[in-house]
């Protein structure tokens, strides 16, 4: 079909127009070859602006759509429905980003016009060849997986389950409950732990709707959003591994605890008077406080082991260490009531609901808080000596204990990497799994129909964690209740007579989508799996892989407008 | 003195801007606790370009160099180096410990900091027999000044050669073209001394065409390896007698019937990470029954007589970590110190005698053992 193409400038306000002379483009637009109508408008994707190219469109008989305006990022969907309401395939849109690489960037109104006609120009030309393509469905297998059984897997777990769906609730301990079931009780009401734990636990035990698989690892994961194959392999040999199939996947792998012994200034695991908070959680469950058989007179807390450091590679804040101290400085003062409790301390970090007034509530109760971070622990006699500036008074002091405290910091599960290379999911340079968006998609990975609850995506506290394995549960059951999931049009298709089997595409691929045919040996890409990236078109030697919407006709047209400028 | 109007340059310079002020170079500084210098203090006035509190001009020699600060900095800042920064300013203006400015001088006119004759650079070598490394050698042998010229140490730098010609090594010397290496000259600010030895000393190392080089002292091989950019393998001579224990070649037929316990140097242990070598060679020597005291490896305790300390009593001369250490010492019951710096041999013999511990411990170096159990 002969192309009839519609070229909209927008002026986004004074973004665009203040610099570029948005009449000129659109005199130029109106001349290049195909163009039947040219416009500029001050908000494109205004409601009056969209209507400008549903009514063009349909009165013109348009078949193509350029909009000059912003980067695509935001409104390519809003310009492709609007022309899609016209009768314009949203395959056959096209963007010139005449604001961010042009407005904005150049400052000078004859050089920002000229770019904007170049871009506008390469745009038409590539438009002319761009081909209708059909967004597709495919449907979505009713159940999903949720990888650890802490509590952010049971959350999560529970949540998709009442919703109506089957989920499999993969733990690898021989018990629920993970970390929190080795705490005795949580800031910042000094509620047991045995208070609501078990009784979580039980709920996700009788639900009709959780299989539960303990002693188990998740081995393979293949597939794609709605239709995910899992294997889940029992960790003791013998035993038959599972075959499992899910719309959506949570992940709640959780964190370890920090080694202290990466910190030798401490001296932990040489001296018996250091233990780490985690230790001391199971001293208070147990009530015994005792250090070589005696009572405790002096117990010191230290902060930030393991965290905010970057020498170890672990520069974040593990964000429960300051009221994990504030707590169990606490509970130590209601168990020792003649002991001297010191927090030495770089910050006081304790944000959140009554954070701070639980910190109010630690002094309050004697303990000391000191502005220091310990520098070494040795030996005096029967005690250890903490050495440690005092920073306000600027004054080194060599402070003896009886009992200190490391409150160790939260680091990524080795697990975590292990299910991170199933999925090929990124993650940050700490080590913990990525999110989609830090702020709009915080549960989201980069691979659809794969959520993150919990630790595994950075330290958090209980309700943190809650509200998060919520929010995970809620997304993937969006999936799950839909019952059917997009696919992306823009893929890259295999010419199956140029292909010749040598796999470069199935190793580039960051979403697993090529495999090679085992009966034909030739690549297939999985159109649910693939997002169009290009990276195996380009990577192909024998150019079999064509990547849809930009195939090397477009983008070569597009090229050579801009060569010929 | 207009260190004032430095101060935000060296913050910039340094790049100190990482620093939280939580303290632990200050609560881990060995002198802290017996010094008004507060190392956090420094980075802090460096940081807001108001140093003039801070400062005590006096006590910016107290610093050792031990680098613990450096080394336990949880945000990879540097803070000695604030303080060398600062003694460098004070250099420029002259103002330096009348002590201090004789080593220097000794070093630019003898090329040794005690400013004896450079002809008897190797009078140590009286009675023994080795190579001039200038007409080629496999290993080549630097000895610290004090190894050289020091009495005491003289002796060590004797039992090592003695050692490693008997385990065959083909060891040379550079005679009495040996200059100091200027690892001090740096860590008192002396910068345009220190640029000058190694501008004059890089071409004479390299010009040997060795593969290897073995230091008596840990300070030659820390600016050897980190300093002075040289295409050659340097080893402390621990670390040296260590390989040769692994080969074989070390055989030890004699035994010393002691208990001993050993000092982690700073700049071999917390800088250099080298903590194991030393301990194998000890283990190793037939009899030896060898001691842990509790500070040690990454917690050991300085003797002070780093970063220009040798030179420079400090403002506060009673509460010598020396002291401390040989009472450790003493305290776990061996009958020998050993140490592996000429330094620390120089304080803590020194503070074993002030301590009135000579009856019940001596140091040694470490050579001087296996020597004896040849």
């Amino acid at each position: 079909m002969k192309p009839r193409i519609g070229v909209y400038i927008c002026h986004c306000g004074t973004n665009v127009a203040a610099t570029v002379d948005v009449e000129a483009v659109t005199e130029f637009a109106a001349t290049l070859p195909g163009v039947v109508i040219a416009r500029h408008y001050t908000y494109m994707c205004s409601e009056p602006g969209q209507a400008l190219i549903k009514e063009d469109a349909r009165t013109l008989g348009l078949n193509r759509v350029v909009v000059a305006s912003c980067s695509p990022r935001m409104h390519e969907p809003t310009f492709r429905a609007a022309s899609h309401e016209g009768g314009v395939n949203p395959y056959q849109v096209e963007m010139a980003n005449i604001r961010e690489q042009c407005s904005w960037v150049h400052p000078d109104r004859h050089e920002a016009t000229d770019k904007a006609k170049a871009l506008v120009y390469a745009a038409v030309m590539k438009a002319a060849h761009l081909e209708p393509l059909e967004e597709r469905e495919a449907p979505v297998t009713p159940g999903a997986l949720v990888i650890g059984g802490g509590v952010a897997g049971l959350v999560a777990a529970l949540d998709i389950a009442d919703a109506g769906f089957p989920v499999h609730l993969v733990e690898r301990s021989d018990r629920l409950g993970g970390r929190v079931a080795e705490l005795n009780r949580t800031f910042p009401d000094l509620e047991p732990v045995a208070e609501w734990l078990p009784a979580l636990v039980d709920q996700v035990r009788r639900h009709p709707n959780i299989t539960v698989y303990l002693n188990s690892r998740v081995t393979d994961i293949t597939g794609f959003v709605g239709n995910f194959e899992a294997r889940v392999g029992p960790i003791e040999a013998g035993l038959a591994p599972a075959q499992i199939q899910v719309g959506a996947i949570v992940i709640a792998t959780g964190y370890n605890v920090f080694d202290p012994r990466l910190k030798p200034e401490f001296g932990y695991g040489i001296y018996p008077q250091v233990v780490t908070t985690l230790e001391l959680e199971q001293r208070l469950s147990s009530g015994d406080l005792t250090v070589n058989g005696k009572t405790p007179k002096e117990v010191v807390f230290i902060k930030c082991v393991g965290s905010r450091d970057q020498q170890l590679g672990r520069p974040y804040c593990s964000r429960v260490c300051c009221m994990i101290s504030a707590k169990q400085a606490q509970l130590v003062r209601q168990a020792l009531p003649d002991a001297r409790v010191t927090v030495f301390y770089m910050d006081v970090r304790t944000f959140g609901k009554r954070g701070e007034e639980f910190y109010d509530e630690a002094r309050r109760a004697g303990v000391r808080y000191r502005r220091g971070n310990v520098s070494e622990i040795y030996r005096r006699g029967e005690r250890v000596v903490v050495r440690v500036e005092d920073t306000l008074l600027a004054r080194t002091v060599e402070h003896e204990a009886d009992l200190v405290v490391l409150a160790v910091g939260m680091e990524p599960r080795p697990e975590a990497a292990d299910i991170a290379a199933l999925l090929k999911l990124p993650r940050s340079a700490d080590g913990f799994l990525l999110e989609a968006h830090p702020k709009l998609r915080p549960v989201d990975t980069a691979v659809d129909g794969v959520f993150l609850a919990g630790c595994c995506q950075g330290p958090k506290d209980i309700p943190d964690t809650v509200a998060q394995a919520k929010a995970a549960a809620a997304s993937a059951l969006i999936p799950l209740m839909r019952g059917v999931v997009p696919m992306e049009a823009a893929t890259a298709v295999v010419d199956p007579e140029l292909c010749a089997g040598c796999g470069m595409c199935v190793e580039i691929c960051p979403y697993s989508a090529p495999a090679l045919d085992p009966l034909w040996g030739v690549s297939r890409v999985n159109a649910v799996l693939c997002k169009g990236c290009g990276a195996c078109a380009v990577t192909c030697p024998s150019k079999a892989i064509r990547l849809q919407h930009f195939t090397p006709d477009q983008i070569l047209a597009q090229v050579e407008a801009l060569v010929g400028w | 003195m207009d260190i004032q109007q430095h101060a935000r340059e060296i913050g910039l310079g340094l790049d100190l801007f990482s620093c939280i002020q939580c303290g632990k170079c200050t609560g881990g500084c060995p002198v802290s606790m017996t010094t008004v210098l507060n190392v956090r203090s420094l980075v802090y006035g460096a940081l807001i370009g108001d140093i003039a509190g801070p400062i005590h001009e006096e006590a910016l020699w107290d610093c050792t160099c031990c680098f613990t600060c450096v080394e336990r900095c949880p945000k990879d800042v540097r803070p000695a180096e604030v303080i060398i920064a600062l003694r460098s300013l004070l250099v420029e203006e002259g103002k330096v410990p009348s002590t201090i400015g004789n080593a220097l001088m000794g070093i630019f006119r003898q090329g040794n900091p005690l400013g004896y004759a450079r002809e008897d650079r190797i009078a140590w070598m009286d009675g023994l027999e080795v190579k001039s490394a200038q007409e080629g050698c496999e290993t080549l042998l630097f000895t610290c000044c004090s190894s050289a010229y020091d009495i005491r140490a003289q002796a060590a730098t004797k039992a090592l050669v003695r050692v490693l010609q008997a385990a065959g090594v083909d060891l040379g010397h550079l005679g009495t073209e040996e200059t100091c290496c200027g690892n001090e000259v740096r860590r008192v600010g002396e910068m345009g001394l220190f640029e000058m030895l190694v501008e004059e000393g890089k071409p004479l190392l390299e010009e040997v065409g060795v593969a290897r080089m073995v230091t008596t002292s840990p300070h030659c091989m820390n600016t050897f390896r980190h300093e002075y950019q040289l295409g050659m393998d340097v080893l402390h001579y621990t670390q040296a007698l260590a390989r040769l224990l692994e080969e074989g070649r070390l055989n030890m037929t004699g035994r010393v019937e002691k208990v001993v316990t050993y000092h982690d140097p700073c700049f071999l242990g917390k800088q250099n990470g080298i903590f194991d070598e030393p301990r194998e060679v000890l283990k190793a020597i037939p009899g030896v029954k060898f001691v842990e005291m509790d500070r040690i490896r990454d917690r050991s305790l300085c003797c002070e007589g780093g970063g220009g300390r040798m030179w420079f009593e400090g403002t506060n001369t009673e509460g010598r970590l020396a002291f401390q250490r040989v009472q450790e010492a003493a305290d776990t019951g061996a009958e020998i110190l050993a140490v592996a710096c000429p330094f620390c041999m120089a304080m803590l013999d020194d503070a074993v005698k002030v301590k009135g511990l000579s009856e019940r411990l001596r140091v040694m170096d470490i050579a001087e053992l296996v020597a004896m159990a040849l």
